[in-house]
């Protein structure tokens, strides 16, 4: 993987300038940041989650918070996801904006009805009498010995849901950016970052950049195929696209990152410009996100397809723990790259 | 405590009010005019009365779907009531919630929730609110004691605790848990039992006079408003009707039971201490149900009359705005 060279690309679309001083920074620094400049900003906002405090976070993503903005603004919580959830959504409700953390995505499986029946709902049901302005920050996906409760991704199941938007950013820049544009939401939001990708660097603005929730970013044009990804995919899909331009064969990029809504036409234009599209995610195949996008493009793009809309995802199965299965299981450069030369056939 | 004639005439009224607001619901859910479930909380208006009778203006109700009263007791307008029982346009939330979620922020009603204990994280939530943007307000948090074998309630029971939240979580004790008898499914004989564990501490009131109901409130509110940390009302009640409106409530209560209860129905007790208070009452009382009845009657009428939700709202409101 080379996460680094998304940043040259990545972040267009944005609401920044391009002549601008950048610094580098890793993904989790840059929510780290983000979370830092949006508490300076507005002291409505607080955090909660598990060792989010003085010990900085499992990830370490909230490094240092807790000693800037005190204890009543990063409140540590017992290991109880139903209920700091349920209270950030009755906090949401009365004037704060929490940021909760639950530490990976698979633990939001005890907490479901908070977030699927109450963030999303109590907007709705009550004729808009409250607002829910919420962000469930939260990390997915699998790395080598993660096994079948630490390593899902559920980003289809949260898209699922009206009521609810879903971010998964794959780069520092983005990861700050869609970060702050999600604080100021007034709607909740499942923020999606992705274990392997904390770690990564990337060059993120050092003056003020919001980058609007909703819009999918083409990260490199090409003509004969569009490839749809996002999150900790976008490294695999970027160096399939080189080799594939080895071969001749022009690939276009998008990383979908805002996964609902949908950034529709985004994604229709550039398969109006390829007329080709594979999409490639980390999560199942089947009811995935792959699926929702590939249903659109059938239904409004269907003249200009020139071929099935193909996919490359995790197969259906619960991840395997032995590192020796995870070539198997997971999306890999290789596979990509046969998927579209299968594609162009 | 001293109550006035005044004052018990105005609780009577309230109940009263509830009582019949919960009587045309279910002959408008029989005549089809009301679709879906409703859960209809006659028996239990002491209650939904006497808690909030111990709140002021600013402090925040979060209740169930058995809350039509506790709505109701916050002074909620019984027109947009009906009219949102009914789904039309005019109803408390447009028609988008019905009977489980009748919302009326303005009255200090926070959205109902039709999942068992979904609202006690979320009441913690509202607590910690108040307290950080330094404001007086306290919750009331009400729910039945079925909702006590949900982990949820228990995980916020802890969280109010340790945080010492203002919070008054009301468990109204109906006996049952829909249609299971409620000691079957707990080990001993004390929900408060367990709530004390947490660090809480615990009154038991009985929730069939108004007075008690209300005074016990009064205490619970004035510790948790001086930030004493939250606390835990166990009101012994009884569902006069059946769980929904489909269930007439016999299957598994026999009629000794029942009999028992409605011997003790909040309504007839508060009516026997204004009597023995003040000898004319009897004739005041009637006046005052014949005030009451015709007012629903009017605002059920009204509510019967307003339009439908047009199509063009279905889609508003499931986000804030698209972000800019």
């Amino acid at each position: 993987m080379h996460p680094s060279r998304l940043n040259e690309t990545a972040g267009q679309g944005s609401t920044a300038a391009s002549s601008q001083e950048m610094r580098e920074l890793s993904y989790a620094q840059a929510i780290n940041v983000a979370l830092a400049e949006e508490m300076e900003r507005d002291e409505r906002i607080i955090l909660l989650g598990e060792d989010i405090g003085a010990y900085g976070g499992v990830f370490r993503v909230t490094q240092g918070l807790q000693e800037r903005f005190g204890t009543h603004r990063v409140l540590d919580t017992p290991i109880s996801e139903a209920g700091f959830l349920g209270c950030a959504v009755g906090a949401a409700m009365c004037g704060l904006r929490p940021v909760v953390e639950i530490m990976y995505v698979d633990f939001t499986g005890v907490a479901m009805d908070q977030i699927i029946n109450q963030a999303a709902k109590l907007a709705y049901v009550s004729g808009g009498q409250v607002r829910v302005p919420l962000v469930i920050r939260t990390q997915q996906g699998a790395r080598p010995g993660a096994a079948a409760q630490h390593a899902q991704c559920f980003e289809a199941i949260f898209a699922h849901i009206p009521g609810l938007r879903v971010v998964t950013p794959a780069t520092p820049r983005d990861a700050r950016g869609l970060l702050k544009a999600a604080i100021r939401c007034d709607d909740p939001v499942v923020f999606l970052e992705h274990k392997l990708l904390y770690s990564t660097t990337g060059l993120v603005p050092l003056a003020e950049e919001v980058i609007p929730l909703g819009r999918a970013s083409l990260v490199r044009s090409g003509k004969d195929v569009s490839l749809f990804s996002y999150a900790a995919m976008l490294p695999v899909v970027m160096e399939a696209a080189d080799r594939l331009a080895e071969m001749g064969v022009s690939a276009e990029v998008v990383d979908v990152r805002s996964l609902a809504p949908l950034d529709e036409e985004t994604l229709l234009s550039s398969i109006r410009r390829t007329n080709r599209a594979l999409i490639v995610h980390e999560a199942w195949r089947r009811g995935g996100l792959g699926a929702e996008i590939a249903a659109l493009l059938q239904e409004r793009a269907f003249d200009y397809l020139d071929a099935p809309v193909a996919r490359v995802a995790a197969c259906d199965v619960p991840k395997p723990f032995s590192p020796a299965f995870d070539a198997f299981y997971l999306p890999t450069v290789e596979k990509v790259v046969q998927a579209v030369l299968t594609l162009l056939r | 405590m001293q109550w006035s004639v005044e004052k018990l005439l105005k609780l009577y009224r309230l109940m009263f009010l509830i009582r019949t607001f919960e009587e045309r619901c279910l002959r408008l859910s029989y005549q089809g005019q009301i679709a879906g479930s409703i859960h209809l909380c006659v028996g239990q208006e002491a209650v939904a009365v006497g808690a909030a009778e111990a709140l002021q203006e600013e402090d925040l109700t979060v209740t169930t779907y058995r809350g039509h009263g506790h709505v109701l007791a916050r002074g909620v307008d019984p027109y947009r009531a009906f009219a949102e029982m009914l789904g039309r346009r005019s109803g408390l939330c447009g028609g988008k919630g019905g009977s489980m979620h009748l919302t009326a922020v303005a009255q200090g009603v926070l959205p109902p929730n039709s999942i068992v204990a979904a609202g006690l994280p979320i009441a913690t939530g509202v607590a910690l609110a108040q307290r950080y943007l330094r404001r007086t307000s306290v919750v009331l948090c009400t729910f039945g004691e079925g909702a006590l074998n949900q982990g949820a309630a228990h995980e916020a029971l802890n969280l109010a605790a340790i945080w010492d939240l203002p919070v008054i979580f009301l468990c109204e004790n109906n006996g049952y848990a829909e249609m299971t008898p409620a000691y079957s499914m707990i080990k001993g004989e004390s929900f408060a039992a367990r709530v004390r564990a947490y660090g809480i501490a615990t009154y038991e009131v009985d929730g069939m006079d108004v007075c008690a109901v209300a005074e016990g409130t009064m205490q619970a509110v004035e510790q948790a408003r001086a930030g004493q940390g939250p606390i835990f009302i166990e009101a012994r009640t009884y569902r006069f009707l059946g769980h929904y409106q489909a269930d007439p409530g016999t299957a598994y209560r026999s009629a000794e039971e029942v009999q028992r209860w409605r011997a003790r129905d909040p309504l007839k007790l508060l009516r026997a201490r204004l009597c023995e208070q003040q000898v004319d009452t009897e004739r005041m009382l009637t006046a005052l149900e014949e005030e009451v009845k015709a007012y629903l009657e009017e605002c059920e009428r009204r509510a019967l009359a307003d339009p439908w939700p047009e199509a063009e709202v279905l889609t508003e409101g499931v986000y804030a705005s698209i972000q800019a």
